[in-house]
Parts: C-alpha cells; sequence; structure tokens
C-alpha cells in the first residue's frame, strides 16, 4: 500500500519533471539555439517554403533530377513516412523494379549501364532527400537535354551539389536533389 | 564490403570501448551512494523527490518488495499513459487537433512503453498529440529504462552482496537512474542533435509548396528531446512513423553515429559497473568481450549479406556491386546518406540491445540481413542489450554458462563466489521458458489465422518472419518490426500488448528472485579449483552457450522463415 | 594327469563389500546384465518412468506412435514401415536408459544379496540377570548385553564392556587380518557380522534391528534410500526445463508448417511420427537416460574403494571441499618417532653415545626404542649385546619419572626428557651444560625430539627422535593444491614441532596442540568462510567435529560415536583415503556435465538431419542444409532416431566407469572437457548418423 502511495506520487511528479520541464526546457534552449534546425531546416526561395533541407519530395519532370521512389503514401508524404516494407522475395518489388528500370532506360536512352543500387529503391524513410553521386550522373543528360543546356553546366552543378563523408568520416557521399534542383532552376531555368 | 565501411564499424566500436569505463565508473558511483561531480547540482533535486513522494533513502528492501515497487509502478504508469492517450483530443499542445486513440491501439501503446518495447501499430504523426509524445509516451522512455537498471543493480547486488536479506530499495535507484543518468545526458545531447537538424519545437505542422508544385506538409514537434532518451533508453519508440531513418529524427551520417553510441553506451558502461561493484572488474570485461564477439559476429553477417544485394533486383539492371560513387548491394528501405555499412551496424546495434528504433526498413532487408536481428532478440537480447536489461540477461546465461562448467570442473557451480543451486537454476530456466513459450506460442497461435494473414504485406516464408519477428520483437521489449504486418488491428494489439508484459515482467521477476537468493548466499573463496570466470575460455563458453541455447530453441522456426528465403531467393523465388 | 577344474571359492564369500570382489566384477558382468535387462521392462512402468520427465517425454512419445503403427497395421500397411520401424526405436530408446540404470543398481543389488546371506541365521546369546539364553540375532534391541566367545560372530552393533577378543572384521573390511577389540578406548565398537576369533568378549548392543550397520549398508549398496544429490536436482531441473523448450519448439513447428505447406501449395504438414521423432533427438534423452545412472554408478564407486557414504549428497560434498583437515599421526607422518642421528656433547664420541643409548634400550619395546637399537646397529654396527650375561637390571619408563634405562656391571645409563635426565645427571653430582640446551632447543625447531642420554652423572649426548613422514604425500598434497584445496594437519605437538613437519609434508597450514575444542572452532571458522571442510576421524571425542565437518570420514577402526557420526566410513581405516574421495565426488559431478554437454551438442547435427527431410516436398531448397546427403527423407529421421538411442547404450560404460579426473586446475579441465564432450558432441553425430543412414540404404530398411 505505502508502495502505491509512492508509485503515484512519483509517476506524477516524474512525469512532469521528464515529460514536460525536460522537453520544454530543451525546446526554449533550441529555439534560442538553432532556430533554423529545431523549427525543420526549411528551405526558403524568394520568401516562399519550397519544402525542407532535410525532407526529399516528388520530382517527375524530366528536367528536375529524380530521388528515389518513395513508399510514403503517395510519394514524399510527410505525415506518411515509410519504407516499402517490401521482402526481398516479394513480387511487387521485383515488379515495381522492373516497371521502373524500363522507365529509366525510356527516359534516359544515352545511359545503358546497370542502375546505381539506390536510384530505383525506396527508401527506408520515404522522405529520403539523397541520391548517390552515381545517380545523378546518369540523370545529367536527361536533365541537361530538358533543359537545353551543355551537360557540363549541369555536371558541374552536380559536383557543387555532392557531399563527401560527414567530417571526411561518416557514412556516404551523396547529392541533395531538392538543393540540387533549386539551384538547377537559378542557374538554368526551364525556357517556358 | 568496402574498406570505409569497415572503418567506420572499427571507429564507431573503438569509440564506444573508450566510453565503457569512464561512464560505468560514474554509474558505480551513483548506484554505490558515493559522491560524483554533478552531486552539487543534482543531490538537491533527489532529496526533492524523495520527500514529495514519501521515500525513505536508508531503507533496504527484500526481492519481493524491490519486484512489488518496480511492478506497482508500472501499473501506475501504464494506466496514467492509457488514460491520457484516450483524452488527448480535450488536452492542451494537440495542433492539429488530433483525435483520441482507440482502445485496443491505446492499450498496445501503453504496454509497449511501459515495457521499454516502444512497438508503435499506429503512426505517430497522424495519431498522438504533442502532449501524449512527451507526458504519455517519452516519460516512459525514461521510466522503463530507469526500471531496468535499477533492476540490473539489484542483480548486480544479489552477487555483491553475501548473507543479506536485502537488495537495494527500488526507488532509490529508480530515482537515481533518472536524476544523474538519463537526464542529463538527455539534456546535452538533446541540443547537439538539434544543432544537426532534429526538429524541437510546438508548432503545427508546415506547409511547404514544392518544386512541382504540390503541397508537402511537413510534420513538426518535439523531436529531438525524445530522440535521446529514445535511444539512450533503448526505448526505440520514434516520434515519427519512419524513425531514425526519417531525416527528422536523423538527418546526418554523424546524428546516425551519435544515435548508435546512445544506444550501446549505458548497456556497455553497465558492464564495467557490475566489475566494480562486484569489486573484480575482470568480469565486467569479460561479459563486454563476449558481448564484443556476439555484436561484432552479427554486424558482419548482416553487412556481407546487405552489401551482397538481392539477386531477383540485380537481374532486374540493378547494380549491386558498390563504387566510389554509389553504396551498391540491397538499398530498398535504405537511406543514401547512411549507405549498407551503417545500415548494418544500426541494424544489428538496435535489435542486440532492445532498443527497436530503426533507420531502415527491417523487413525489407535480405534475409539473412533480417535473420539477424530477429536472432539477435531471441539469444534474450543480451549482446549489450537493453538499459540494465542487457545485464541482466547476460547474467542470467552466465548463471548457465557457470552451473554447465562447474559441472565439468567436479565442483558446485558458482559465479562470482556464489554457489549456483537449484533455485537459481530454475529461476533461469524459468525465464528461458517464458521468452521461448511467449514468442513461439503467440507465432504460432496467430500464424494461420485469417486475420493475422491479412495484415502480411509479404507472402511465402517472408510472411512468416514478418509475423515470428512481432512477437519476438514483443517479447524481447525491442519493439523494430518487420513493418510490413499491419499490427494495428484487435487481435494483433491485444496479443502483442499482452507478449510485451509477459516478456517484460516474467523475465524480471525470476531473475530478482534468483538475486534475492544469491544475496542470501555465503561468499565462496576463490581456489584454484574454482573456474575462473574472467579469462577467454569463459567468454567462449558464454558465447556458446548464448548462441546454443538461443539456436536451439529457434532453429525450426526460423529455417522455414529467413533461412529457407534465403535459398529461395538464390533461386529468384517470387511471392504475392 | 588330468586336472579337476574347480571353481576357487572365493574367498571373499563372506565380505560384504569385499575390494577385491568389486574390483574383479567386470563392467557387464552377465548375472547382472541378465537381471537388468529383465529390470529394463520392469522399469517402463509410467509411474516410475514420471521420476525422470526426459525419458517419460520419450515414452509418452513411444505410445502415441505405437498406436499410430497399429492403425497403420490395421489399414494394411506392411510390417516394418517408417512408423513401425520409428515406434521400435523409440521403445528402444526408454529401454537403453532404463538398461542403464538397471545396470548400475544390479551391481549394488549383487552386492547387497551377499551382505544378506551374512545376516540371516545368527543367534546370539543375550545376558540376562547373569545367566544367558541364546536367542535370534534379530531379536536384539538397543541396550541388551550379549556375550561373544572365539569362534561366534557377533549378532549386532554394539561396544565391547567387557573382556578382549580379536575379531575377524574380513566381512566387512575385506581384511583377512584379526583386529583386537576390547573394552574401553577407542577400540571398542564391534560391527554385527564379524566374527570373534580368539577369547570373548560382552558386547552391548546399541542399534535396533533394521538400523544396524549392515542394514544401513544393503540399504545403501542396493540404492533403494538414494536421494536426489543437489547438483542432480539443479541438473534435472535445467534438463527438464529444456525438454520444455524443445516440446514447445516442436509443437509449434506444426503451425508454421502448416503455414509454409498452404504458401507454398505443396508438401504436407509433417506427420506427427515425425514430430515426435525430432521431439526424442532433440531433448536430452542422452544425459536424461544415464543420469541416475551415473549417480548410483559413483556411489558404487566409493564402494570400490571400500568406503561406505552415508549419501550421495556426502560424495557430492567431497568433490567440493575447499580444505581438508588431516590428523598428523598416522595420516601425514607414519605415527611412530624413529631415531635419526646421535650427537654427542662435546669430548663424547659419536659411538660413545650410540653404544649408550642402545644399552639404554635393549629392553625398550616401543617403536622409538627400537628404533634407537636399530639405528645404532646401523650407523657403528653395535650389536645388541647378550644381556643376560650381565648383572643388568632395566629401568621402565614412567610417566612420573619420564626416562628409561639400565643398571648394568656398575654403570647407570638412562635416556629420556631433558629435564627429568638432567636432574639425574645432578643428583649424581653432574653440572648442568648450555652446550646440551642448545642442542636440545635446535631438534626441537627442527620439528624433532630430543633424547638425552647420561651415564650416571655425565650427560654424553642427544638422541635425535623424528616423525617421518610417509612416502609421496608431498606430491598428494600438491595435487590437491592444484585441485584447489588446502590441506591443514592437525596435530597435538607444540607450534615449533608441528611447523617442521608442516613443512617436510608439504602441507598449507598446520594446527598445532590441538583439543578437540579447537578442532572444532577450526572446522566453524572455514565454514563460515564459505568454505567447505572435510577432516577424517577415529575417536569418539572426534565425532562432534566429523558431524560438524562437511564430509567426515570415520575410520572402521574406530568407535562407535565416531562412525555415527561421519557420513563416510572407511573399512580399510586409511585417512589419506579421502583424498581419493575427493576424486570421485568431482569425477561425479563432470561425468554429469561432460554428459550433458555431449547430449546438447548433439542436437546440432539431428536438426541437420531431420529438418531438412521435414520439409523436402514443401521448400526442396531446404535440401541445401541437408549437409549430410542422407538419402530420403525417412531414412534421415530414422537414422536421426536410431543414433540417438544407440548413443545413450554406447555411453552406458562411460556414465557406469565416471569421466576421467585429473588433478589439474580448473580451466584447464574445462578446456580439456569442452573440447572432448563440447566440440565432439557438434561433430561425433554427424558421420555417426550418415554411417546409420547408408546402412538403412543397403539393408532397404528406408
Amino acid at each position: 500500500m505505502k508502495q502505491l502511495m509512492i508509485a503515484i506520487k512519483a509517476t506524477l511528479l516524474l512525469t512532469v519533471l521528464t515529460g514536460l520541464l525536460y522537453p520544454l526546457a530543451v525546446t526554449g534552449l533550441a529555439q534560442i539555439l538553432f532556430p533554423h534546425q529545431a523549427n525543420g531546416s526549411l528551405k526558403v526561395v524568394n520568401g516562399k517554403t519550397v519544402g525542407s533541407e532535410l525532407i526529399g519530395q516528388s520530382f517527375t519532370k524530366t528536367e528536375y533530377f529524380h530521388g528515389r521512389p518513395s513508399a510514403a503514401g503517395n510519394g514524399y508524404d510527410g505525415l506518411n513516412s515509410g519504407g516499402s516494407n517490401y521482402g526481398p522475395t516479394n513480387q511487387k518489388l521485383s515488379d515495381r523494379v522492373s516497371d521502373d528500370v524500363k522507365k529509366f532506360r525510356a527516359e534516359n536512352p544515352t545511359y545503358t549501364g546497370p542502375v546505381p543500387a539506390d536510384l530505383l529503391t525506396a527508401s527506408g524513410s520515404g522522405l529520403d532527400p539523397h541520391i548517390s553521386p552515381a545517380s545523378a550522373d546518369v540523370q545529367v543528360a536527361r536533365v541537361a537535354a530538358a533543359r537545353g543546356v551543355p551537360a557540363d553546366t549541369v555536371r558541374q552543378l552536380v559536383l557543387a551539389h555532392t557531399e563527401g563523408r560527414q567530417y571526411g568520416l561518416f557514412g556516404e557521399p551523396r547529392v541533395n536533389v531538392l538543393e540540387l534542383n533549386v539551384a538547377l532552376d537559378q542557374a538554368a531555368p526551364v525556357r517556358k | 564490403m568496402t574498406t570505409n565501411g569497415l572503418f567506420q564499424i572499427g571507429l564507431y566500436l573503438a569509440v564506444l570501448l573508450l566510453l565503457v569505463k569512464p561512464l560505468g565508473a560514474y554509474m558505480a558511483r551513483v548506484f554505490q551512494s558515493e559522491r560524483t561531480f554533478l552531486h552539487p547540482v543534482l543531490r538537491p533535486i533527489e532529496n526533492l523527490i524523495y520527500r514529495i513522494c514519501g521515500i525513505e533513502e536508508a531503507a533496504e528492501q527484500s526481492w519481493k518488495r524491490y519486484a512489488g515497487g518496480a511492478l506497482v509502478f508500472s501499473a501506475v504508469g501504464m494506466l496514467l499513459t492509457y488514460l491520457l492517450m484516450r483524452v488527448q483530443q480535450w488536452l492542451p499542445w494537440n495542433p492539429q487537433g488530433l483525435g483520441n486513440v482507440a482502445a485496443d491501439l491505446s492499450w498496445n501503446t501503453a504496454a509497449s512503453f511501459t515495457t521499454n518495447t516502444n512497438w508503435q501499430s499506429y503512426t505517430p504523426e497522424t495519431t498522438m498529440s504533442y502532449l501524449t509524445e512527451m507526458a504519455a509516451l517519452a516519460t516512459h522512455n525514461f521510466f522503463s529504462a530507469a526500471m531496468g537498471m535499477a533492476v540490473a543493480i539489484a542483480v548486480v547486488r544479489g552477487f555483491s552482496r553475501h548473507s543479506s536479506k536485502t537488495l537495494g530499495n527500488f526507488w532509490v535507484d529508480f530515482t537515481r537512474s533518472i536524476v544523474y543518468i538519463l537526464l542529463p545526458l538527455s539534456i546535452v545531447v538533446a541540443l547537439l542533435l538539434c544543432s544537426q537538424g532534429v526538429i524541437q519545437n510546438l508548432h503545427p505542422y508546415t506547409k511547404a509548396a514544392t518544386l512541382e508544385g504540390a503541397v508537402q506538409t511537413l510534420p513538426q514537434g518535439p523531436a529531438a528531446s525524445q530522440e535521446v532518451i529514445k535511444l539512450l533508453g533503448t526505448n526505440g519508440g520514434g516520434f515519427l512513423n519512419a524513425n531514425s531513418a526519417h531525416p527528422y529524427e536523423n538527418p546526418t551520417p554523424f546524428t546516425n553515429f551519435i544515435q548508435m553510441l546512445l544506444i550501446f553506451v549505458i548497456p556497455a558502461g553497465l558492464t564495467y559497473t557490475f566489475g566494480k561493484m562486484v569489486k573484480d572488474t575482470r568480469q565486467g570485461w569479460a561479459l563486454l568481450a563476449a558481448m564484443t564477439v556476439l555484436f561484432l559476429a552479427g554486424v558482419f553477417v548482416v553487412y556481407s549479406a546487405e552489401q551482397g544485394g538481392n539477386p531477383i533486383l540485380a537481374k532486374r539492371g540493378l547494380q549491386t556491386q558498390a563504387t566510389a560513387t554509389q553504396p551498391g548491394g540491397n538499398m530498398e528501405g535504405k537511406e543514401v546518406r547512411f549507405g549498407i555499412a551503417n545500415t548494418a551496424l544500426f541494424t544489428v546495434i538496435t535489435t542486440d540491445a532492445s532498443c527497436g528504433a530503426i533507420n531502415n526498413a527491417h523487413d525489407s532487408l535480405t534475409p539473412l540481413g533480417g535473420l539477424v536481428p530477429l536472432v539477435n532478440i531471441e539469444l534474450g537480447e543480451v549482446v549489450f542489450g537493453g538499459v540494465g536489461s542487457g545485464l541482466y540477461g547476460i547474467l542470467l546465461f552466465a548463471i548457465l554458462a557457470v552451473f554447465i562448467a562447474g559441472l565439468m570442473v567436479g565442483r558446485t557451480p558458482e559465479y562470482l563466489g556464489k554457489k549456483i543451486e537449484q533455485k537459481e537454476v530454475k529461476m533461469v530456466m524459468l525465464s528461458v521458458l517464458v521468452m521461448a513459450f511467449s514468442i513461439l506460442g503467440f507465432a504460432a497461435a496467430g500464424i494461420n489465422l485469417s486475420t493475422v494473414g491479412n495484415s502480411l504485406t509479404n507472402h511465402g516464408p517472408h510472411g512468416l518472419s514478418e509475423v515470428l519477428y512481432a512477437y519476438t520483437s514483443a517479447v524481447g521489449n525491442n519493439g523494430s518490426a518487420f513493418a510490413g504486418l499491419n499490427a494495428n488491428t484487435m487481435y494483433l494489439n491485444v496479443t502483442l500488448g499482452l507478449a510485451m508484459l509477459f516478456g517484460r515482467f516474467l523475465m524480471l521477476i525470476p531473475l530478482l528472485a534468483a538475486a534475492g537468493s544469491l544475496a542470501a548466499k555465503k561468499q565462496v573463496p576463490v581456489s584454484a579449483g574454482t573456474f575462473p570466470t574472467h579469462g577467454p575460455l569463459f567468454v567462449a563458453l558464454l558465447v556458446g552457450v548464448v548462441v546454443i541455447v538461443g539456436a536451439l530453441t529457434f532453429f525450426p522456426a526460423l529455417s522455414l522463415g529467413p533461412v529457407v528465403e534465403h535459398f529461395l531467393m538464390q533461386q529468384g523465388r517470387l511471392w504475392s | 594327469m588330468p586336472v579337476a577344474t574347480v571353481t576357487p571359492v572365493n574367498t571373499d564369500d563372506t565380505s560384504l563389500i569385499s575390494k577385491r570382489a568389486a574390483r574383479a566384477r567386470p563392467l557387464f558382468d552377465p548375472p547382472i546384465v541378465k537381471r537388468a535387462i529383465g529390470d529394463s521392462f520392469v522399469k517402463l512402468n509410467p509411474r516410475a518412468m514420471m521420476k525422470n520427465p526426459v525419458m517419460f517425454v520419450v515414452e509418452v512419445g513411444a505410445v502415441m506412435t505405437t498406436i499410430l503403427a497399429a492403425r497403420d497395421l490395421a489399414s494394411g500397411a506392411a510390417l516394418g514401415g517408417f512408423t513401425f520401424q520409428i515406434t521400435l526405436w523409440l521403445w528402444f530408446t526408454v529401454l537403453f536408459a532404463n538398461f542403464a540404470e538397471a545396470m548400475a543398481e544390479g551391481r549394488g543389488k549383487a552386492q547387497a544379496d551377499t551382505l544378506r546371506k551374512t545376516k540371516t541365521e545368527t543367534t546370539a546369546r543375550k545376558l540376562i540377570n547373569g545367566k544367558t539364553e541364546t536367542v535370534a540375532a534379530t531379536m536384539l534391541r538397543a541396550g541388551d548385553v550379549v556375550l561373544v566367545e572365539a569362534g561366534e560372530t557377533i549378532p549386532g552393533d554394539g561396544d565391547v564392556i567387557e573382556g578382549i577378543a580379536s575379531v575377524d572384521e574380513s566381512a566387512i573390511t575385506g581384511e583377512s587380518a584379526p583386529v583386537i577389540r576390547e573394552s574401553g578406548g577407542d577400540r571398542s565398537a564391534v560391527t554385527g557380522g564379524t566374527k570373534v576369533l580368539s577369547d570373548w568378549i560382552k558386547v552391548k548392543i546399541t542399534s535396533n534391528p533394521g538400523e544396524t550397520f549392515l542394514d544401513r549398508m544393503i540399504a545403501l549398496v542396493e540404492g533403494a534410500e538414494r536421494q536426489k544429490t543437489p547438483n542432480e536436482i539443479a541438473l534435472n531441473i535445467m534438463i527438464a526445463g529444456l525438454t520444455l523448450v524443445f516440446l514447445l519448439a516442436v509443437v509449434t513447428l506444426q503451425p508454421f508448417a502448416a503455414f509454409s505447406v498452404h504458401s507454398s501449395g505443396s508438401g504436407t504438414a509433417p506427420s506427427v511420427t515425425v514430430l515426435i521423432s525430432l521431439l526424442v533427438c532433440l531433448i536430452p534423452t542422452t544425459i536424461g537416460g544415464l543420469l541416475s545412472a551415473i549417480g548410483i554408478a559413483g556411489m558404487d564407486r566409493v564402494m570400490q574403494h571400500n568406503v561406505l557414504a552415508m549419501s550421495g549428497k556426502a560424495v557430492e560434498a567431497a568433490g567440493d571441499v575447499n580444505t581438508l583437515l588431516l590428523d598428523k599421526t598416522g595420516t601425514i607422518t607414519l605415527g611412530n618417532r624413529q631415531a635419526v642421528e646421535f650427537i654427542p656433547l662435546n669430548g663424547v664420541t659419536e659411538a660413545e653415545v650410540a653404544d649408550a643409548a642402545q644399552l639404554s634400550s635393549l629392553a625398550d619395546e616401543t617403536p622409538e626404542g627400537r628404533s634407537i637399537v636399530v639405528l645404532a646397529k646401523q650407523r657403528y654396527n653395535i650389536r645388541g649385546r647378550e644381556v643376560a650375561e650381565h648383572e643388568a637390571h632395566f629401568i621402565p619408563f614412567t610417566a612420573q619419572t619420564r626416562m628409561s634405562g639400565v643398571d648394568i656391571d656398575g654403570r647407570q645409563v638412562r635416556k629420556g626428557a631433558t629435564d627429568s635426565v638432567m636432574e639425574f645427571v645432578a643428583e649424581h653430582g653432574g653440572a648442568p651444560c648450555g652446550e646440551l640446551t642448545e642442542i636440545t632447543d635446535r631438534i626441537s625447531r627442527s620439528g624433532g625430539t630430543p633424547l638425552v642420554v647420561a651415564d650416571g652423572g655425565r650427560a654424553l649426548g642427544v638422541v635425535h627422535l623424528k616423525d617421518v613422514v610417509k612416502g609421496g604425500m608431498r606430491e598428494r598434497f600438491e595435487q590437491l593444491r592444484a585441485m584447489g584445496i588446502r590441506t591443514v594437519m592437525i596435530t597435538g605437538d607444540n607450534p615449533l614441532t608441528a611447523s617442521a613437519i608442516a613443512a617436510e609434508a608439504g602441507v598449507d597450514d598446520f594446527l598445532a596442540q590441538a583439543t578437540p575444542r579447537d578442532k572444532m572452532d577450526l572446522i566453524k571458522k572455514e565454514q563460515a568462510g564459505g568454505r567447505l571442510v572435510a577432516m577424517t576421524g577415529d575417536g569418539t571425542n572426534d565425532a562432534p567435529a566429523l558431524a560438524q565437518a562437511d564430509v567426515g570420514l570415520a575410520m572402521n577402526t574406530g568407535t562407535m560415536a565416531a562412525k555415527e557420526a561421519g557420513n563416510m566410513v572407511d573399512l580399510d581405516s586409511n585417512p589419506t583415503k579421502l583424498i581419493e574421495i575427493v576424486a570421485i565426488g568431482k569425477q561425479l559431478l563432470m561425468t554429469r556435465g561432460a554428459l550433458f554437454t555431449f547430449s546438447i551438442a548433439n542436437d546440432v547435427a539431428k536438426y541437420f538431419a531431420i529438418l531438412p527431410a521435414m520439409f523436402m516436398v514443401t521448400y526442396p531448397e531446404m535440401g541445401k542444409l541437408n549437409i549430410m546427403g542422407l538419402h530420403t527423407p525417412q531414412s534421415a529421421v530414422l537414422a536421426a532416431v536410431i543414433f540417438n538411442a544407440l548413443i545413450i547404450m554406447a555411453l552406458i560404460p562411460l556414465a557406469l566407469r565416471g569421466v576421467k579426473y585429473r588433478p589439474m586446475s580448473a580451466a584447464s579441465l574445462l578446456r580439456r572437457n569442452l573440447l572432448i564432450y563440447g566440440v565432439g558432441g557438434v561433430i561425433a553425430p554427424f558421420p555417426g548418423i550418415w554411417l546409420i543412414d547408408r546402412l538403412l540404404g543397403l539393408l532397404r530398411l528406408a
């Protein structure tokens, strides 16, 4: 009985401590110290929020670099993060990749090698903002053609937006698709 | 496997091992009532908690009262969480106006967070208000972790004390875990994560107009504060659905590195704390060595399986060889920023520990890549393991190993000077049985039900793996999932909830009982006839016992899941 | 010349536990085997089987497959089908385990039968009011007094209250030389069933019928009252737990298989017969089947060393002993001090001392005295003189004078304790001498006993008497040390003497000037520190300590009180045997551990045999796990079951004999055993099952 009283008091007290005081304190500090990051690293172009630097978005037009397939909702749905959850022997996975490969070949006829592993596989979050440098590279010809600019211009932009390993140690080299496409729109706008 | 990948794995291990001693020594001081450098700040808070709650700091408890404290506290906390979810609609900090949570889902979630499982049958972004996340869920991340540590320390006292009727005071150990260990670390690391891009606010969700003219809703909320304790307490319940694969939870490779460290740092440190408390740090290092061996074995299986990729997709035209500019391997379900190595590493870490946070979709791992997390949990999550539960879990296996070793050298088995007799063997076997019974029993009962069958995303052997993984994760209090299984059904919510409670409390009580019996024993002095439990031989034996017990129990079920799927994948067989 | 083949009369026929007979009895003695085979079937009684959860599960499985086989037969299947063969081997598995137990028990039973023969038909002459009355031995009660004369068998256990007799105790000890039993002192105990050879004694009976030493021995060797030892119970719990785990693994395999069959659309879920086969192969039948045999055989081994252990617990405790208390006299040393040196004083020759010492000892029949005579003869070739030629008057040793000697030809030669002899010297006009004190002190310090020799008023020198340590003791103590056992020497000597002998014998510690109380305190102190203590003893004043010690080995020559207090009795009365008992205790545990490990390790191979066979049709890809290349699913399952049954049979000798114990450190012992029984246990079944599979193929059985 005595333990029950302690349990009730401790639950309430510690809930206030760890469930309110702690997160609110961290929120306050974060808002002061890192307001940009704490609020979602939003990408603002010309005063308009076009997305987040950290969150991928859907690109289907030929003049944009495409990200990876997304299983989040109907693709890059910010409220439905998640992967396809297809197992390796799932017919649907095989079919999806087959279809995507066909589509990729049709859109990028000049590239005939194997498709980089990441480009046609869905990420775990469905919001992966990155593709590998190779995945960007294989799309350069298409994007350049669609925008009517030399492939080298586009390639330069890709290089400029290729991140190496973080601090030279962590993770893998990658290209942020949204950042690249924003830069692309600025450097070589699509003639309408 | 790439050189850089191996380097990153090595770097992780090196940093982890460097942290073991300082943190372990600090924790030993905390639990042995010695002063630490944080006392000037934290001691008043600790005292205040005792005063308000009516906790007598010096009062010692028998194992029964200790276990009673843990149970009563869990029950009260679980009830509060359930209630908060049921009425969140009418409470503040709900900018999205999310409705009340359904009864079966609330039960499942309350059981899940109370038991340190953090299995999530729901999509947080569209289900839980900020208040629920902070005050009903994140709190349990502290509580369940602190409880794990408290119980582990009580079990250690079973070995370090002799001729004693008591194991310490649950409330004191519990409070200290939070005040001195979990909370200070959380505050510091939350801000570090924030600086890398983890969100921390109370704003409503942001609407963005995408470059292609669509509208994308970006989730917001107090994620960083929950993220830290999610990992540090080996809880694993994500603020966002994709968990640590989500860029708002785990934005950079560096945060990924920090997250992996957070998962293992306390379990690893506790081995040193253990060594300190039993006054022979070699004993702690031996446990750590056994854990490290099992950990590395798992990492290399997953890494090589995932880097090997899926031959079915290779045939469709995907590159599976790694090159300097693309990762190769099986990238389905993985993030580009982490690549294969960091994904494999995270997968093994989160299932070695009872964490269950994921930085990739486990369901999409290759069969062998998925086998390892399953096995890791089925081994009892004793490879570093959960906060506290890892230590008491490995001690359970140490007791088994010592029992066998003792017989083989012709002596009544003893571990750390304590004779291992009927009572201990009984309690340890009870735990092993509970684990096997809950996992296999629930999975076998559900596997052929249509309500379960309808929840499957994958079929054939992988479907079996999904169900097996769900109950394995629940019983192991892991919380990671082969998430293709839609678990938000009445049947699964209820049975998984039960599995979690069994896995937590039916393990914890026998172990405390064993600790109580051990504490009461005399200490047998060490002699040449005593089998030393700190050498490589013991480490090898311990590893062997862990693997054999786990493998023999689960091999039949696993053979019809991931094992046969591996062969089928090689043959290119598909299931629709 | 034709030689009549005469079966040699077994002289030990009357011996209750004959060392030679027991040792000579081969492991598979035909009569014992014959009886064991019969008992194997008797033991099938489910009520008896239930005590052994593992084998009970096998029996239940066998019953189930029997029903299935019968159903198959009824529906017209051929005899010798798969289910029939599995059924047969499952029954064999149970029978083999029963056989192992029956074999172990059989050895004891055979001895018990011999014992019973001596027990029957003994009559006693009970003394009532000074008159004797002949009654059956079984009628005697504690407190009765009986008269036993030469040629009669002592009718019951008791203490001699009057008289002295030589008794033939070979019936119990196997030792044919008679022993003296007399009233009072430490040699008063007699045991029922032994025989008085000469003279007569009056014996006060101390035990009621059915509770005598003999009865207890019979019960013990028969294993009738065998209680499971603590470690055995713990292991049993573990085995039962694992059996449940495997039961669960196999039972749940059925729904998993059904799911797999459903999703692959081919094959059928495994039959009950196959599931039972898998279960029987997985549960630890090897150790489960041999566990009680190991325990019984361990007790039997103790008997073969001519030691009666009152419980298995005591034998097990012996394996755990940390501290061994050994009496110095008779255990560590030969028990008699012997002269090793003659040390002359200044101006005296050594030969002179030797001569005087010998003279003074000529009539001294104590071992010390005799050793002086012998040493003088060896060193200086001084012959024992024909004292009759001289006018010799011998002065015997008394507790008051504490010296002995001879008055011969006017000389007064004396030898004895320093102060007594010096007093004698002073009385005869001699003077004390510093040199002498120096010598005697030196001898005392080295653990010896100085005897001063004097001739009238003239001190001549000193005889150095020394306790002689038995050969090989140092090595034994070293072995014990390697096993982690500390030896403590108990002696009534002064600390100086004790420490010298302790150093010479190589014991770890000693307790000098020990009273029974000191001994008791030492035991309690050791036990308080968590150590297990073993000791030997024979006197009545040893009884409390024997009872207090974890292992108390009483000597059969000792008093009844000592024998009652200890938990073991050594029939040979050889205290060093404690060391062997420690080894047997360890061996007992090791055998269990080794077979348990072997049993579990075996499972790995069995999985590889049975699982692919089970799902060959559902998932042909599972064939990759069939690494042994077993040729059909049926033969794979059958081979695993047969291997599982045969391995029990194959390991019976090991279970009965025990795993070899070598004194070495725990770590190296474990490494060795893990390698043999752990790694070996993983590997061994692979070729075994493969071979059986081939044979089954050749014989077209599957």
